[in-house]
Formats: structure tokens, sequence, C-alpha cells
């Protein structure tokens, strides 16, 4: 059987395929609420890690000529990466789940062999409490790593650590 | 409604840590803590849907204004398959390399070689029907970075490939066959196991050859499968 291809670093010259436009989702038109997405990426001695590759998915709304759902960020010298895109709503979880509103992230960048999967989920949803990922998690300050903060109206901030003091929850998927 | 069909765990030893301690550039982020188990749903099942249409290939990274740029001129071309052997069709593949000097077209790029005016090194091309993919370009060069001492950048060419889902996404680098540098290079050599990361390495291949004009090499990728295919499918 063949197996899957092994991943190697994007390295610090990803940019030759980069497309700025790619970071604001609703760009082809999409209507709907449209919300921000901030963060700034820090190592392990909490210093900003800039030229890293940010991508955000999300299955809801659904993909469209409007939303392509997928977007592409890099952190300025500052660290910081940035995406406009439309507030997702509750999906399908296994079973009868319901998962509450999240973004998923993979943080790519020199000196990250793989990608970095991670989850935004948004603070003071409700549904938060019954996310069966988010339940997953059971150190409450871990899984505070995946909770978004309000940052200003339609603002959200998304800070990712990628090692020490508050490291960002990263999933196997 | 039905559960998603996962994509299957990566075979042990086949993909590389985040802790590679010989590249210097993971010490500081690689995560300490494990990564988190998840049970993938459709946020991991899904994935963006990229066409022609909107976004325009470029499969030849050998011209710019219609001028040829300094180097040997490559084919490069593959086959992307799943874990079950299926073509993976109408998948995005974004590629970007050095010149042939070692050299990106890129500012933050300092390496004192010569910038081609007629090589820009960024590509995209979409698989057909069969999972087919090729692109012609130039034989790119090896170049210094500041790992070790004397530390070099096999020749390389970086690949980016989506699949049917962001668990498919792949992002890895292609080789080159006889490279003294592969062995010297903690990147490469940052996969475990050792078939896995020769896969990296592609394959001259005459046939891909193109008479008087472009030396073929063939680089065929896997994208994860399904962890099981329901009955009747
Ligand atoms: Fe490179």
């Amino acid at each position: 059987m063949p197996i899957a291809t092994a991943s190697q670093t994007i390295g610090p010259y990803w940019h030759l395929i980069e497309d700025p436009s790619w970071a604001d989702l609703t760009r082809f038109g999409a209507t709907g609420e449209r919300i921000t997405l901030s963060g700034t990426v820090t190592d392990g001695d909490g210093a900003p890690f800039a030229d890293v590759c940010v991508e955000l998915w999300q299955s809801d709304p659904p993909a469209s000529d409007q939303f392509p759902g997928f977007g592409r960020s890099r952190t300025d010298t500052a660290g910081v990466y940035r995406f406009t895109t439309l507030k997702p709503g509750p999906v399908a979880g296994r079973g009868n789940a319901i998962q509450a509103p999240h973004l998923a992230l993979w943080v790519l960048g020199r000196g990250l062999m793989r990608g970095l999967a991670t989850r935004a989920y948004f603070a003071g949803d409700g549904r938060n409490e019954t996310d069966p990922v988010l339940g997953s998690v059971e150190d409450p300050a871990r899984r505070a790593t995946l909770i978004a903060a309000a940052d200003g109206p339609a603002a959200w901030r998304f800070d990712i650590r990628l090692q020490g003091a508050g490291e960002t929850v990263f999933f196997d998927v | 409604m039905a559960d998603p069909v996962p994509f299957r765990a990566y075979t042990p030893g086949t993909q590389p840590p985040y802790d590679v301690p010989a590249y210097l550039g993971t010490i500081k982020r690689h995560p300490l803590q494990p990564l988190h188990r998840l049970d993938q749903t459709i946020t991991e099942t899904t994935g963006p849907r990229f066409t022609a249409a909107h976004f325009p290939p470029n499969a030849d990274l050998s011209r710019v204004d219609g001028k040829s740029a300094q180097g040997q001129r490559i084919v490069v071309a593959g086959t992307i398959t799943d874990e079950d052997g299926r073509p993976v069709p109408h998948t995005m593949v974004e590629i970007w390399q050095a010149n042939a000097a070692g050299r990106y077209h890129h500012p933050a790029d300092q390496h004192d070689a010569p910038i081609d005016p007629h090589f820009h090194g960024d590509g995209r091309v979409f698989t057909d029907a069969d999972g087919r993919y090729r692109f012609l370009s130039v034989l790119p060069g090896a170049y210094p970075w500041p790992n070790h001492r004397n530390a070099w950048r096999p020749n390389h060419i970086h690949f980016s490939f989506f699949g049917p889902a962001f668990a498919t996404r792949l992002i890895t680098q292609m080789y080159f066959p006889g490279d003294p540098l592969l062995a010297f290079d903690p990147i490469y050599n940052g996969v475990p196991d050792r078939a896995a990361r020769e896969r990296l390495v592609a394959a001259f291949d005459l046939d891909l050859t193109e008479p008087d004009f472009a030396l073929g090499y063939r680089f065929d990728v896997v994208l994860r499968g399904r962890a099981a295919t329901p009955m009747g499918i």
C-alpha cells in the first residue's frame, strides 16, 4: 500500500506563493456576519514569530463562489496574523453531537517540520460548554488556549503560543 | 447524519517529529505538550476547492516575459494518489523554488548569488482527472543557510498540496537524485524512516525528458487515505 508522503518545512520563502488578498475570505462578495480574527504567534521565548503562514479553514458557512472557506495570512514583523471572514455557525459533530462555532487553523513556518493544527472558538458562546472537542481537553487552562477573546466589535483575538507557558493546544488530526 | 469517514493515521516514522535538534529552528518552536488527539469531524474531513478558473495556473517557471531563465531546463511531473492508490484529481499544487544559482526571488534572501530577471520561481498547477501534474522549470541551485558550519540546503523544490480535505493538506520538498548534500541536511534527515525520506527524492526519467529541450524528473506524491471505505462504495 502506498504511504503518505512526508512533510517538510515550508521554510522562509513561501511568500513566493503568497497572495495577501487570501487573508480576506469575504473578498468575493460573501455576505453575512463579518468578523476579523487576529493574533500573535510566539515561540518558546515568548518572542514574536514573523513570516509564519497561518491557514484558516471553516466548513460553515459552506464554501461557494462567494466564499472560499479557506484563507492564508502571513505574520508580520510583530508576529501578527489577521483574517477577515464570516462568523461560522455550529456544525455537526460525531454521533448526535453539535460542535460550537469554530475556525480551524494550521500554522506553518521555518523551524516547523509539519503544520500545527489548532482551533479557535469564540468566548462567551454557550455552546462551548457542550462542544465535544473542547470537552476532551480536561485542563481548563489548556482548554482556554482554544478560545478567541472578543477584541472590539466583530473582532476576535487568538494568540498562538508554540511552546512553553500558555502553550496552545495543537491537535493530532 | 452519518459520521464522516476519517483519514487514517500516519504510518509511524514516516512523518518528521516537530523536535529535530539538528535543525536549530525547531528548538524554540516545537510544542512541549503532546498533540491532543482529535476525532475527525466535518471540519477536518472537508476542505477548500480551488479551480483553475479562479486560480490561474502557471505551469512554466522557466520563462518570464517570454525570456528564458538561466540554468538547466527541467520537466517535473508525477501522479498524486491517496494511500489506496486512487488518483487525486483536479487538486491544486503550489510550487516555489530558488533559481539556478540558488537564490530566491524574494527580498529576504540575501545570499550573494545572482538574481535572474527571467526567473521568479513560483508556479501553480492542477492535477488532471487521473491525478497527474506537470510543470516546466530550471534546476534549482543549492544555497547556504545559517544552521551549522558550512550548511547548504540540497537542491530542492517546495510543494504545497491540498487534496480533498483539510486533513490531507501537505507541504513538502522534492529533492534530486544523487545529491551529496542530502546526507548533511537536517531537514531531509528529519524524517526518521529512511524509505519515507527517500520517497522525497525525485527519479530521473528518460521518458519525461524532452529531446533537445529539458531533463525529466518524476515526483509521485501520496496524500492520506480514508481509514476505512464503507461497504458498497
Ligand atoms: Fe528552500
